[in-house]
């Protein structure tokens, strides 16, 4: 870890500016994510500029959905009745990431914008193109057991970590940003996060300075009844080696509308609309949902340790949507 | 042990002993008041970091420093090029055998890079925080080769080594002729098992807090198993008599092997603390102690049974290759357990190990003993299965009524009453005998069961007793507490063997200052320490009764030593227990302040032939001269449940019994076989580190990608220990417990896992990859 200056401020426009004015500096949250990768030496920040006090809170009902600020804890919002009621997709990913600790401290925001666990990337020691573009990827022939099947390049293989971002994928939430200019800017959550291609250094659309201000989902029927589901080496904190964040609505044994994205699998949070074509209008049996979990599964590249995903997934996906429509 | 007293004949009803005493420093651990050895805040410390090698093979062609140099608050740098001279290094046998280390290279002695992590600069500096920084702009400029990272690698030069462990174990064993037995056997089973890397990972990373009190004399807080082999290895190093090296580990935040040695990092943080002149502290990140302190090897065991159609064993033969370093032969000797578990008439086994880019493995947790029992344990079940017999069954008709590796006859042996009382908690009767046919809804759910055993291995040591005339004692022996209980179980025996309360006793334990006790390692603590502190209080009472003999006033004068006891702490006639007195008494009247007493206490063979064994250095190899094999034995039980489309599986019950000598605390115990099992579930289910095959380097060298079992992860534990009294083990008839308590657990895990799902899935660890891509047989 490097030394590094540090900067609190209450309002916005002061940290966007500080960040986008100040080379090497970044936002601080919750600090879950940046802290680790600076002990690490992965990210050397010249300065922190602190942004708890900027005040974008809040979780509340809207004319039309959910709006949670982007400064959130992420254990405030999983336990929030109005999300545990009617988003409850997205109280379960938060709930079932990290550990209770890590969820007090962790912000909304900022949980969007974790970075990878792959091995490769956290070790200064080992070439990373994500870490230092052009240096290689050991990854595709190395240790991939945890990397993505699903948007992977030649580049890069590293799996998006987190959850909340699953489940925001699959209920159509859009994000609101602030750029320095005091410019705000709305980008739906699934054109957020950016597949690695061969710039996998860029995981997301933000530009320098800009800040998540908050993330605000449509109320829909596919929402209130919708559902979360993480499979992992261990009970309890541990990423997911495949996870699904599923919404049904559905009348007289026919889906109405569905909404599927995967977690643990896909360089970003990956939405599935082959899946969800193939549920819609289609009755809510087995045999459907294999067929959903077929298609979104169908462009997988796995690599050699990580194939079981494959399969995995798609029983993820299947179990979730049978959980779901059985509820 | 003929002549020697044994406390089951002074102690007929224990008092303290064996009952669930809370901990004595629970209440200091609460308060922050327990004191780790990187919590000395000496005045002037300064602290060290290391900075470790990128490469895994190769030469340090030049190392920067003038970046860090500048850095504000850093005191040196020091590298290979200014590090002060050491008297030995264990880059030459002999050196190594001087040292007792448990590698034979020591980094920083040259410019040549072995492993990756393996330590080129260690930076000093006023904080923590800049040595930390100053450590990340320390430049290292290298020569890179291709390493090896594991044995599976087809350039891995794989040879059978004579010796394993610096000669402890034969690289070959043979015992019949298991090939023609094998031959003629009318059922054979031949099956291939996979133990991933495992490292220690105690909450407490290696910690070494150093200081010069003169320019022949150091004092080391040491995060240490055993301060005497940590005095005597760095004695060596440092060319210095032991004495001139004071080793002190007061409290040890856990160890299971990896502190059972004197590792680099502590004679590096010696050097640096000399070099500077100034106390030097030096901690282990997480990522570093992956790296800096042994870990448990990768390797395959494939195991051939032969046997008849009733299920007896005909013969075993047992074949593992491993990984070790570039320059020792390590390797665990799993073939040990695998000799002696059950009647096999013929044995025979092999080891070739593997040279790669990797430090040397080490002892962990039961070393040999769990991934020996892995195979055996899950090769019995097979054999099981084939023949439609009881997995119990199998094993009772394989029952080794004497040891089958020497023919010796067991000191005791409770494994019978083990699997009948473990099977009663467990229920093992409701078991459908049928693999893959109990559900609970969409869960496949099976039961498990495998066999524990540890050896009581051969050891010594001393302790001392100062009795005050007031009625309190202090009782002191080298040996460590690593959390599980010492300085409780000590506190007890020292109680029940003065005749005082608890609370009238003081242990102090963990400083070389004190009479040498053995290494906290291969279980031999309880044991050795126990009869130590039991011995050194009937050293007390003789003499006592010397003084209370010779005083006229006293109840006993002029009666024959011989006829006089101790009970109570009274003095009296055994024959008579109305004639005698109270210490107290006697003392206060003799104008005795205190009075102190020693004791040697021995432990294993060396009890039983009173051949001495060196305590802090190898082990005697006394076995053979023993009547007896000496052994702890136990039984695992575990229920799982297994979603067959998610690959996941948890263990939902679990009950172990084990028996094995007299247990000295209820509670600690229970405690430290709930340790051992959760231990073992680990290693079954999700412990596993990932070695890149192309830079042999660590891709998940942190807690967090590291997996080790989380509360969710483990169900209610039921321990019991059956009643067990062993009279040719030790004056206290204790064989110990640390690591018997993870034997067999994998494989009762696997074998569980098999018989909810019909899969048998033979690499460690068994994580949902594993059962996913694991056919039904």
């Amino acid at each position: 870890m490097n030394n590094f200056s540090y900067l609190q401020t209450s309002q916005a426009k002061d940290a966007t500016a500080a960040v986008a004015g100040t080379k090497g500096a970044a936002f601080i949250a919750g600090g879950t994510t940046v802290l680790d990768l600076m002990k690490l030496n992965v990210e050397n920040h010249s300065q922190l500029v602190d942004i708890n006090m900027v005040p974008f809170k809040g979780i509340e009902q809207t004319a039309d959905g959910l709006r949670i600020g982007a400064l959130e804890r992420m254990s405030d919002v999983g336990e929030h009745p109005l999300v545990v009621q009617n988003y409850p997709v997205i109280s379960q990913a938060l709930l079932l990431a990290a550990s209770p600790q890590l969820r007090n401290m962790a912000s909304i925001g900022g949980n969007l914008l974790q970075r990878t666990r792959c091995g490769y990337f956290r070790d200064v020691a080992f070439p990373c193109n994500k870490r230092n573009p052009g240096s290689g990827c050991p990854a595709q022939e190395g240790e991939n057991r945890n990397l993505a099947i699903l948007g992977g390049s030649k580049a890069c293989i590293a799996t998006h970590p987190g959850d909340l971002g699953v489940a925001l994928a699959a209920l159509d939430a859009v994000l609101l940003l602030e750029n320095a200019k005091g410019k705000q800017r709305r980008v739906p959550l699934v054109d957020f996060h950016v597949v690695p291609g061969n710039t996998p250094q860029r995981e997301t659309v933000l530009e320098p300075g800009e800040l998540i201000v908050s993330v605000t989902v449509p109320a829909a029927a596919h929402a209130r009844k919708s559902k979360y589901l993480k499979v992992r080496d261990r009970a309890s904190y541990a990423f997911a080696l495949a996870s699904a964040a599923v919404g049904l609505d559905v009348q007289s044994g026919q889906i109405r509308s569905a909404r599927v994205a995967l977690g643990g699998v896909g360089t970003k949070p990956w939405r599935s609309v082959a899946a969800e074509k193939i549920l819609t209008g289609a009755p809510a049996t087995e045999a459907t949902f294999r067929a959903a979990a077929a298609a979104a599964l169908r462009d997988a590249q796995p690599r050699e340790q990580n194939r079981f995903k494959v399969e995995l997934a798609q029983n993820t996906l299947v179990r979730a949507l049978l959980e779901l429509s059985a509820a | 042990m003929e002549n020697e007293p044994a406390f089951f004949e002074t102690s007929p009803t224990p008092g303290v002993v064996g009952k669930p005493l809370n901990r004595v420093d629970g209440r200091d651990k609460v308060m922050g008041k327990a004191k780790y050895s990187a919590e000395y805040p000496l005045p002037g410390l300064v602290y060290g970091v290391l900075k470790t090698s990128d490469i895994a093979k190769g030469r340090v062609q030049s190392i920067d420093t003038s970046l860090a140099m500048k850095e504000p608050g850093v005191v040196q740098i020091l590298t290979h090029l200014n590090l002060p001279k050491l008297a030995k290094t264990p880059n030459d046998p002999e050196g190594k055998k001087a040292i007792g280390a448990p590698m034979g290279f020591l980094p920083m002695t040259s410019d040549v890079i072995h492993y990756a992590g393996q330590p080129v600069a260690l930076v000093v500096a006023d904080t923590f925080e800049r040595a930390t920084q100053a450590a990340a702009l320390v430049r290292v400029n290298y020569a890179a080769e291709a390493p090896i990272a594991a044995y599976t690698d087809k350039r891995a030069r794989l040879f059978n080594p004579e010796k394993i462990q610096d000669g402890k174990q034969d690289g070959y064993t043979r015992r019949g002729d298991a090939q023609a037995a094998l031959a003629s056997a009318p059922i054979k089973l031949t099956a291939t098992y996979t133990h991933a890397i495992n490292h220690h990972n105690p909450m407490e990373p290696g910690a070494t807090t150093a200081i010069w009190e003169a320019p022949d004399r150091v004092t080391v807080y040491e995060s240490t198993q055993g301060v005497t082999r940590t005095q005597k290895a760095l004695a060596a190093y440092l060319g210095l008599p032991q004495d001139q090296v004071r080793v002190i580990t007061k409290f040890l935040g856990g160890g299971f092997g990896c502190k059972g040695s004197c590792w680099p990092h502590t004679v590096l943080t010696v050097q640096a603390a000399k070099a500077v002149g100034r106390p030097v502290k030096l901690v282990l990140s997480r990522k570093q102690q992956f790296t800096s302190m042994g870990h448990r090897e990768d390797q395959t065991q494939t195991l051939t049974l032969g046997a008849s159609k009733e299920g007896k064993l005909l013969a075993l033969i047992h074949e593992k290759t491993s990984t070790t370093s570039p320059w020792d032969n390590y390797a665990e000797a799993n073939s040990k357990i695998i000799n002696l578990l059950y009647d096999s008439p013929t044995f025979e086994s092999h080891y070739e190990l593997g040279r790669a880019n990797v430090m040397t493995s080490t002892f962990t947790r039961a070393p040999g003993e769990a991934p020996g029992s892995f195979a055996i344990e899950c090769s019995m079940d097979d054999l099981a299965y084939q023949l439609g017999i009881d997995p119990i069954e199998i094993r009772l008709r394989n029952y080794a009524e004497k040891d089958p590796s020497t023919g010796q006859p067991w000191s005791s042996k409770s494994l019978r009453q083990c699997y009948a009382r473990g099977a009663e908690l467990f229920g093992w009767s409701k078991r459908n005998p049928k693999a893959g046919a109990t559900r609970n809804g969409r869960l496949l759910v099976g039961y498990g069961m495998a066999t524990a055993s540890y050896p009581v291995h051969n050891s010594q040591g001393t302790a001392r007793v100062r009795l005050y005339a007031d009625g309190h004692a202090v009782v002191q022996a080298g040996a460590t507490d690593l959390g599980t209980g010492t300085y409780t179980v000590m506190t007890q025996v020292a109680a029940d063997s003065l005749g005082l309360a608890p609370d009238k006793i003081r242990f102090e334990l963990g400083d070389t200052k004190l009479p040498t006790a053995p290494n906290s390692g291969g279980s031999v603590a309880a044991g050795t320490v126990s009869s130590s502190v039991y011995m050194a209080a009937q050293d007390v009472w003789e003499r006592l009764t010397k003084v209370a003999i010779k005083d006229p006033k006293s109840p006993l004068f002029q009666a024959k030593a011989e006829d006089v006891t101790a009970e109570n702490g009274r003095l009296q006639l055994k024959k008579d227990a109305a004639k005698g007195e109270h210490f107290m008494a006697l003392m206060k009247r003799a104008g005795m302040d205190d009075i102190e007493g020693s004791g040697q206490g021995k432990y294993g063979a060396g009890y039983e032939t009173g051949r001495p064994s060196n305590p802090a250095g190898p082990q005697n190899n006394t076995e053979s001269e023993a009547k007896h094999s000496m052994h702890s034995f136990g039984a695992h039980f575990c229920e799982v449940q297994v979603d067959p489309d998610l690959g996941t599986v948890r263990v939902t019950r679990w009950v172990s019994v084990h028996g094995a000598g007299r247990i000295l605390n209820a509670k600690t115990a229970r405690s430290q076989i709930i340790g051992g099992s959760i231990f073992g579930i680990g290693a079954a289910l999700m412990e596993a580190t990932a070695r890149d095959p192309h830079y042999a380097r660590y891709t998940n060298a942190d807690l967090g990608d590291y997996h080790i079992p989380v509360n969710a992860d483990i169900p209610d534990m039921t321990v019991e220990f059956i009643d067990e009294h062993d009279p040719y083990i030790n004056a206290m008839g204790v064989k110990g417990i640390g690591e018997i308590s993870m034997v067999g657990v994998t494989a009762a895990v696997a074998n569980a896992v098999f018989h909810a799902t019909g899969k048998r899935v033979r690499d460690l660890p068994i994580t949902p990859d594993k059962i996913l891509s694991t056919k039904s047989v």
